[in-house]
This record gives structure tokens, sequence and C-alpha cells, in this order.
């Protein structure tokens, strides 16, 4: 079976916002027909930007992990808690369903987002074809749970709002939790700048 | 060839189809990458709109409502969604607070202002003023809703709660609730059709 034609081969050209296709040599400068969105073949420097905001969400993802992201205090008990004590505080305190999921969202999200873009990253600057669907549906599916890790992020901006006793137990939040905020924000963004169809792209010369 | 407003190209590796027509309950899925190419079309501009509106009367719902009431001692404290944003202006999170508004209360409800507002115009057969900045617009910040990722978050900030006080869950986090059902509904309608469903009267 012969592959199907790519756009790319055919002078065609798709809009990324509205989806309407064009003929690629007619819109040089002048932007979707339909929408006015700028039409490009690729995302443009999709691996530049891509790189450089996986460095800059992994830089705030460690004082994230490290710093502790709330305070609770009762009766001036001070309990400093990070990402990771979060997620043992639930499993001791028999929530082992909801520790499981807290883990999930904010610590195996984050670090397979991390490591599925670097990946998918040196896969297209080694021009490989390995696991080529594999790879597509990897990056679908951090697209798809990226927005998951917020979770912690509520969870602490909840119970700051709720508890609220005076001197008998109040919850502040610590830095780390504005780290792990701007983790996933930065992730969201890199996976958004990252441009699956280069994980394709090459495979015409060799077919 | 097709004359290309016939065409479809794969958004995840551009890969050229023919506009494909799916029966009930079909998916067209993209032969060299797997990616979605479209669904089956439940729901018309008239359904579309009753769900728009059935949104925003729960968002509505849930931003007015308290969301949660935490008791100890007797003594009782709640919040709002515009509580908990605005706490953490104060208490020095402003990067969190500034997220927490925009992913939960800005977006959300531009999007769905905006999506009423081209479908109240559409059912009438004609595009709504604004119609194709508003469209660009909703596609950007399509992705940056939050709400169902809150209702988990309120799921567990309670379970959290509940070692040291008593915890009440309010009529906001109820709407929330039912909200997520009406986003995971949403988050599988492309709503870029709305380009061919409403024809412009220029063309």
């Amino acid at each position: 079976m012969t592959a199907p034609p790519r756009a790319d081969q055919l002078g065609l050209i798709g809009c990324p916002v509205c989806s309407l296709v064009s003929r690629a040599p007619n819109v040089a400068d002048a932007g979707c027909s339909r929408c006015g969105s700028p039409l490009q073949r690729r995302k443009p420097a999709s691996l530049t930007r891509t790189w450089a905001l996986l460095i800059a969400a992994f830089m705030v993802y460690i004082p994230a992990n490290i710093l502790p992201i709330m305070r609770t205090e009762s009766l001036g008990d001070v309990d400093d808690n990070t990402i990771l004590s979060g997620v043992l505080e639930l499993w001791d305190k028999d929530s082992q369903g909801l520790a499981v999921i807290v883990f999930c969202a904010s610590i195996v999200v984050p670090m397979l987002k991390f490591l599925a873009l670097l990946v998918l990253l040196i896969c297209v600057h080694r021009r490989t074809h390995w696991a080529q669907l594999q790879r597509a549906k990897l990056y679908r599916m951090i697209e798809l749970i990226g927005h998951w890790s917020m979770l912690d992020v509520f969870v602490v901006a909840l119970l700051t709002a709720l508890v609220r006793f005076n001197l008998l137990s109040s919850v502040e939040p610590l830095p780390g939790v504005i780290f792990f905020g701007l983790t996933v924000v930065l992730t969201m963004f890199a996976s958004r700048s990252f441009d699956p169809r280069l994980t394709w792209d090459d495979e015409e010369s060799h077919g | 060839m097709a004359s290309p407003s016939r065409l479809l190209i794969c958004d995840d590796c551009d890969t050229v189809y023919r506009m494909p027509e799916l029966g009930r309950g079909e998916v067209a899925r993209c032969a060299r990458c797997g990616a979605v190419l479209g669904r089956y079309h439940r729901f018309g501009l008239d359904a579309l709109t009753a769900l728009v509106l059935a949104a925003l009367i729960l968002f509505i719902q849930g931003n007015v409502w308290p969301v949660v009431t935490l008791g100890l001692n007797g003594q009782q404290n709640s919040t709002t969604l515009w509580g908990m944003i605005l706490i953490m202006w104060h208490d020095h999170s402003q990067v969190v607070s500034a997220i927490t508004a925009v992913t939960l209360f800005f977006f959300p409800l531009f999007n769905m202002l905006a999506l009423g507002w081209l479908l109240g115009f559409g059912r009438l057969g004609r595009r709504a003023p604004g119609f194709r900045p508003l469209m660009v617009l909703m596609h950007h910040l399509g992705r940056w809703t939050m709400s169902e990722v809150f209702v988990l978050g309120a799921l567990v900030a309670m379970v959290k709660a509940k070692a040291y006080f008593e915890v009440y869950p309010d009529a906001g986090i109820y709407a929330y609730g039912v909200l997520t059902v009406f986003i995971t509904l949403f988050a599988g309608i492309d709503l870029r059709r709305l380009w061919d469903l409403v024809p412009s009267r220029v063309a």
C-alpha cells in the first residue's frame, strides 16, 4: 500500500486555526483567506522554542519540588509540605486511592512530559524513523493530560482560602507552589510549540 | 484533484484526505498517525446552544455559591472561587492567583460567552459581529480551561482537610461537578466546523 500523500508534496497547506486548505504558493505572506491566521508549513522555529521552554520549565521544576508548597499552622505547630510529602500524607491518612491520583498528576505527569518531549525532540534531530506511530501517540497523550498537573496548585489555593481559623489553625502558600504552577504553564507552552508533523518529515526521501 | 475546500489535512502529520462522510458514532482516524480527523456531529446549532446555556448557568452557580465550608470548634469558614483567587493574591502568591483566575474564570467564561454569541447569530443563519476574531481567539484559548482539574483538586483538598476539620461540601462544588460533564462533552466537539455551519454572506 502506498502511503497517502502529505500536504507538502501536493503544494497544499492547512490552516492551523480554522483547518481550511489552501494552495501553498498563493499564500506566501497573505495568511488564511478564511480566518486571517498566518499560514506556515511548520510551526516556526519549533525545535528551538520547544527546547528553550523545556529547559526553562526544568529550571523551575527543581525548586518546585525542593521548596515547600504550603505551611500548615495549628496552635503554634508549624508543618511545611512539599509536593511529595503531600502525597505521602494522603497515603498515611488512608486515602490511598487519592494518593495515587495526586501522585500521577503531580509527579508522574510532569516527569512524563519532560521525558516525552526530550524523546520527541531528540528523535526529530536524529531524523530517525523509530517508533513514529508511538511517538505520535505519545505527543497526543501529553497534550491531553498536561494540564492535570495543576491539581496541587488548586489544592493549595483552596486550602489557603478555607483554613483560616486565626490562631487555631491556618494554611499559607509557600514559594514552591508558584514554581510548580510555572512548571505546568511552561511545559504546556513547550508541548504546544512542538510540531508533531516533524516526526513524519523526511519520510519521503526514503520512500 | 478535488478542490481544496473538500480536503482535510491531518493536524498532527500533514496527511491529506478527502472530507469523509461520517455516520452516527463514526470517527475518522488518520491512516498515518492515528489522530482523530473528525467525528460524527451529534449536535446541531440548537443542541450546541442549549449545551452552552446550561454550562453557563452551572458556571454562574459554581462561582456565586460557596464551594466548601470547614468547621472547627463551632467556627465555620467557607469560600467561593473568587474568594480563593483574592486570598492567594494577598498571600504573596500573585502568580498562582493569576493562573487560577485565568484558567478557572476568565478563559472559561470568555469561551462560553463567545460561543453563545456566535451560536445565537448562527441559529438565525448569519455570522455574528466579530465572528472571525472570536473564532480565532476561542481556538487559541480552548486548551487553557481547567475547571475539571479544579473539581478533582477540591476533592483532594476536602479529603486532606477531613483529618482536622468538619468538611461540608457546598452547592458550588456540585455545580462544578456537573459542569465537568459538559466540559467533557465539549471536548469531543470540534468547534471549527462552525466555519462551515455558519456560512459567510459575502461569499
